[in-house]
């Protein structure tokens, strides 16, 4: 083969290959409900849950470069305002999420300005966001208003009725939801990395005096990165609330949440577009899959998925610091990808 | 509004215990100050600690400050090997990287030890456990004192190694030019261990100190390490006496605010602390101006 067919072939037909994986992809994701279990199906959720979550981290640390640790913060507000609504007022999650996301917006908003006009950077910047969380954390537990430790309830759902509206019905129902939410947020990024945005977060990523010199507003670009990052997350809390209906500040706010949300991306490839759901995919597999197969056997241990994520956790951050994605994608043929 | 007896028995018990927390922050400052590296796994050595504790009373009757020695020895060598032989690798690596492998470390310690010793709380009960000094209306636990004698003389012993050997000043100068250090012919890779070595020696002193003090869980470990950090910025890194300072300040602060608020409150005031200080003097109390 030489030189030109080679190039002709990187060139014409990844695209091709591409657009069939993605469709192929599609049509198997929206197929899913009608193929397998309830319980493989909640699987699913979960890891498109982790997906989403992970996407939204994503846009904070892996475009902007700015490092939290403490994202269990916007999941644990969106969920609790949302929760909040419902539970006392009556008031749907449509109208909740807008709720959340404004209120999570306010404080990413809030800890950026203090953040960034203080020029607070690297292990400092995350130990702030740690702070935040367990202040959280603490806190919801003294508001009786939302159950304090004690835990805020919502109504378990009749799986057999679909209600749009309220965002109650049967297992389906979330699947499709969670998978909007993946695909919604897929899209987002994909567009924002293409655009001004996306430039700039890498620019500043990389180089933060250097992206000032150019003449880009480097504390403007990560507040809205902060701020949109906040606000997705937000969503993520909402769907979280109406699927486990039941909340507690001791779980929801805690950091191995923050962590378990930083692990997907990590995993996949920070930075990159399908990172954060192969590195879900991966993590839930491995995890939940482990601790399924012994559960099974008959032993009940807990930790052991936890084990094994901080294994894999590990075992990717030594071996593909760049995460499993870009070599996966390249092997796909999706060519050398631009991160 | 409680007794001022209550408060001054809360107080003094919460500057005790702030001591060991003083001292286990203190190997985190050192490796931090030293190494650059942020150590999320600090918390997790620390349960290691306090399990070996547990474990040599249960199994060998050994009351845990004589286990401290043992442990203070065996933790030094891991800590050197750790750093050497694993961690070593990594230090060029950029921070986020470094955090993230420590995290792992740290989530397969804490699981490991959920998984070895079950989620129920252990403690140690020895024969001296109630016992208390008194002092005027003062009365302080025994456990609390001895716990920080050991904590202050551990400390002590950490400053005048950094102070007076040779080997301690080899240490001050990698962490203050690394570059500058293996210039002038420093086993650089060496000091590194040896202060990982020291830190997690600290920590078996902290973790022993602790063990009659609180119980343990295998889940106790983020908590530790997010109170050493709070203390560590607090104080100012690589500060020893704003190390111990800092874990006095929020050993005394919790202690009040869980007598004056709400026991549940009293991480909430070392939290707000944290930010407090990271916003205002990003530097801590002790520490010089960052480069």
């Amino acid at each position: 083969m030489t030189l030109d067919t080679m190039t002709l072939d990187a060139t014409t037909r990844a695209p091709g290959r591409r657009r069939a994986l993605i469709a192929a992809v599609g049509v198997a994701a929206i197929a899913l409900p009608f193929l397998v279990n309830n319980y493989v199906l909640s699987v699913v959720t979960l890891a498109l849950y982790l997906a989403y979550v992970g996407q939204a981290w994503n846009v904070m640390m892996g475009f902007a470069g700015q490092l939290s640790l403490g994202h269990s913060l916007y999941v644990g507000l969106g969920a609790y305002a949302s929760a909040g609504l419902f539970f006392h007022y009556g008031i749907g999650p449509w109208l909740g999420v807008w709720v959340a996301i404004l209120l999570c917006a306010a404080v990413g908003a809030f800890m950026g300005v203090l953040a960034f006009r203080l020029r607070i950077s690297g292990v400092q910047l995350s130990l702030l966001t740690v702070a935040f969380a367990e202040l959280a954390r603490i806190g919801f537990d003294h508001i009786g208003w939302l159950g304090g430790p004690g835990g805020l309830f919502l109504r378990v759902a009749d799986r057999g009725r679909v209600d749009l509206l309220g965002f109650r019905g049967p297992p389906a129902l979330y699947y499709y939801a969670a998978l909007a939410l993946t695909a919604g947020a897929l899209g987002l990024c994909a567009l924002l990395l293409r655009r001004r945005a996306g430039f700039y977060w890498r620019a500043i990523r990389e180089d933060e005096v250097a992206a000032e010199s150019l003449g880009i507003n480097v504390f403007r670009w990560k507040m809205k990165a902060v701020i949109l990052s906040a606000a997705m997350t937000a969503i993520a809390g909402v769907f979280f609330a109406f699927y486990y209906n039941s909340l507690f500040p001791e779980q929801i706010f805690s950091f191995g949440r923050s962590i378990e949300i930083v692990l997907g991306p990590v995993v996949g490839g920070v930075g990159t577009l399908f990172g954060p759901i192969v590195g879900a995919g991966a993590l839930v597999l491995l995890g939940d899959g482990t601790t399924e197969v012994m559960n099974r056997l008959g032993f009940d241990v807990p930790g052991v998925k936890q084990v094994i994520h901080g294994v894999l956790l590990l075992v990717i951050t030594i071996y593909l610091p760049n995460g499993v994605w870009p070599p996966l994608a390249r092997a796909l043929g999706f060519g050398p990808k631009r991160i | 509004m409680p007794a001022v007896s209550d408060l001054a028995n809360a107080a003094v018990s919460g500057v005790l215990t702030g001591t060991v927390y003083g001292l286990m922050a203190l190997g985190l400052s050192a490796i931090f100050g030293v190494i650059r590296l942020v150590n999320f796994a600090h918390g997790e050595l620390m349960t290691v600690a306090m399990y070996t504790a547990v474990v040599a009373f249960q199994r060998l009757a050994l009351d845990p400050f004589v286990t401290m020695l043992g442990a203070a020895v065996a933790f030094g060598a891991l800590g050197y090997a750790l750093q050497r032989g694993f961690i070593g690798r990594f230090i060029r690596r950029p921070e986020h990287a470094q955090m993230l492998l420590m995290i792992a470390l740290a989530m397969i310690i804490g699981n490991a030890l959920l998984l070895g010793f079950g989620p129920d709380a252990r403690n140690v009960q020895t024969d001296y456990q109630l016992d208390s000094f008194a002092w005027g209306a003062l009365l302080l636990d025994k456990v609390r004192v001895y716990a920080a004698g050991a904590a202050v003389l551990a400390t002590a012993l950490l400053a005048a190694f950094f102070r007076l050997t040779l080997t301690g000043k080899a240490i001050r100068a990698c962490a203050d030019n690394p570059l500058g250090a293996r210039v002038a012919g420093l086993p650089v890779a060496h000091l590194y261990a040896v202060t990982f070595g020291l830190g997690a020696a600290s920590v078996a002193v902290a973790g022993c100190a602790m063990v009659p003090l609180i119980d343990v869980t295998p889940g106790l470990g983020p908590g530790f390490t997010l109170l050493a950090f709070v203390i560590v910025i607090l104080g100012g890194l690589g500060s020893m006496v704003g190390a111990l300072l800092g874990g006095v300040i929020i050993g005394l602060s919790e202690a009040l605010a869980g007598v004056l608020i709400a026991p549940s409150a009293k991480s909430m005031v070392s939290f707000g602390l944290l930010v407090v200080i990271l916003l205002a003097r990003p530097q801590g109390l002790m520490g010089a101006g960052r480069r």
